[in-house]
């Protein structure tokens, strides 16, 4: 796979659009399923191009993400750098992997943001212990191949 | 080796790199800043101003069904126009006639109050407020109104709609404000059976259908059907408004607490327009009360509390 340089307005652009994904209203059947595009935007370009936005994106994307539609600031903010830090640690045995080990591995990384949120959440006095708030991870996970195609093909270069 | 280092590859340096340490800043941050949420209300312009830049996106999410809405509105056809307006005037006429009945209890009531010197408890001002159609967290009751700072809106104010209690607002923007319904599972509010004025606490489950009443003894006198109002303890939520009906009273020998199940008289999960409400009144009478206490000589209390003794 050739790396190339992902200009940084195409990165923010496809960052916006999984954030409005986010608040778009849907059916509350598919609502509980949704799973955070922004995280997974996130974990590609931590993976893919280690270079191109240091963690100060997914810091700002988790504020960003935190002010539409978080319960208490900080919280995504904080999640997104720890997500981001695993895969930038990690970015080179995860191209390496084949692909049903990288859902796996897309799995545990929303699973640890999850459970920081679920943590942060409890400090916080915003308590959710709905079992249904783990359901995003798996979903997360599932649709990791196609959002990785999709971002694939908007970054490559023709 | 060669296969991996394609023309253009960029990789991370070999040497260790300071990615730990940022990452740590950034994360000492986040937790500043949610700190700085969590306690320092005069710091909320800093939130405030955040929400003022996701406003635009909210919106814009929102404008499809608003504009759907319009199109709906736009294309009525002239029988269901008349047949709205027939309905319309029909509730009007109804509701004029209990306006009158109700003037005349409001007029004795200010007489009745006014023999107990207590002042009496209105609502100020009242604004109607549209609900955005964004999804904020399926799991989390809250939604996003376009009413905010500008248009006198406070954190804390309580919130109703044609039914009953709705909520009360949690964050403010000067454009918007955000919403926590009665049925979200971090709310609380305080209530009284309206039969029996038995006080207690209604809490949300998550289920825009049901509040759960998990603070009331076994022997507690409480029926199905009994209707819940707000109890005003609190301080934010006016006295006597609708909050639920009892739908379900479980009382199981073996545990010391009834479990009480009630359904909100909101349309807590259809509502598209909601009312704001301001009770500068009711904070005066709490003043009046408070400087009445203050103003007290403490000779009289101290024979009273010693009587109670």
């Amino acid at each position: 796979m050739i790396q190339h340089n992902t200009p940084r307005w195409v990165i923010w652009l496809i960052s916006l659009a999984a954030l409005l994904a986010a608040i778009i209203p849907l059916p509350s059947v598919i609502d509980v399923l949704r799973p955070d595009l922004l995280v997974l935007v996130i974990i590609w370009f931590a993976v893919m191009e280690p270079r191109a936005m240091g963690l100060s994106y997914p810091w700002c994307a988790g504020l960003a993400m935190d002010a539409i539609r978080g319960p208490s600031l900080g919280e995504h903010a904080l999640t997104y750098v720890v997500v981001a830090y695993i895969a930038h640690r990690t970015y080179l045995r995860f191209r390496m992997f084949p692909l049903g080990q990288r859902c796996l591995f897309v799995m545990v990384m929303l699973g640890v943001q999850e459970a920081l949120l679920f943590w942060i959440d409890g400090v916080m006095g915003h308590a959710l212990l709905d079992w249904r708030r783990w359901l995003p991870m798996v979903t997360g996970a599932i649709v990791w191949p196609l959002v990785a195609g999709v971002l694939k093909t908007l970054t490559s270069k023709e | 080796m060669p296969a991996l280092r394609e023309p253009g590859a960029r990789y991370a340096p070999p040497r260790v790199s300071t990615l730990g340490l940022r990452a740590l800043a950034l994360i000492a941050t986040s937790i500043g800043l949610l700190i700085v949420d969590y306690r320092h209300h005069e710091l909320a312009w800093i939130r405030a101003s955040l929400t003022t830049v996701a406003w635009p996106l909210q919106s814009a999410v929102h404008f499809p069904s608003a504009a759907w809405s319009w199109l709906t509105d736009a294309g009525a056809t002239r029988a269901q126009l008349r047949k709205e307006n027939e309905e319309l005037k029909l509730t009007a006429r109804n509701n004029q006639l209990r306006l009158l009945r109700l003037e005349a209890v409001q007029r004795e009531n200010v007489r009745l109050l006014g023999l107990l010197n207590a002042t009496p408890r209105d609502t100020e001002k009242s604004q109607v407020a549209t609900i955005l159609r964004v999804d904020l967290d399926p799991l989390r009751h809250r939604v996003l109104i376009d009413r905010g700072a500008r248009d006198g809106v406070t954190r804390g104010q309580p919130v109703i709609d044609a039914h009953g209690v709705f909520g009360q607002v949690t964050n403010v923007s000067p454009i918007g404000a955000e919403i926590i319904l009665l049925s979200d599972p971090s709310h609380a509010i305080p209530v009284q059976i309206e039969r029996n004025g038995l006080r207690t606490i209604a809490v949300g489950t998550g289920d825009a259908l049901r509040l759960s009443l998990p603070y009331l003894p076994r022997n507690a006198d409480i029926k199905v059907d009994d209707h819940l109002v707000s109890s005003g303890l609190d301080g934010i939520f006016p006295e006597g408004y609708p909050v639920a009906r009892i739908l379900e009273v479980k009382r199981d020998p073996s545990q010391p607490l009834a479990s009480v199940v009630a359904e909100p008289t909101a349309a807590l999960d259809r509502d598209t327009e909601v009312m704001l409400i301001w009770l500068h009144q009711r904070v005066s009478a709490t003043e009046a009360l408070a400087s009445q206490a203050l103003a007290a000589p403490r000779d009289t209390d101290a024979p009273r509390t010693s009587a109670a003794r």
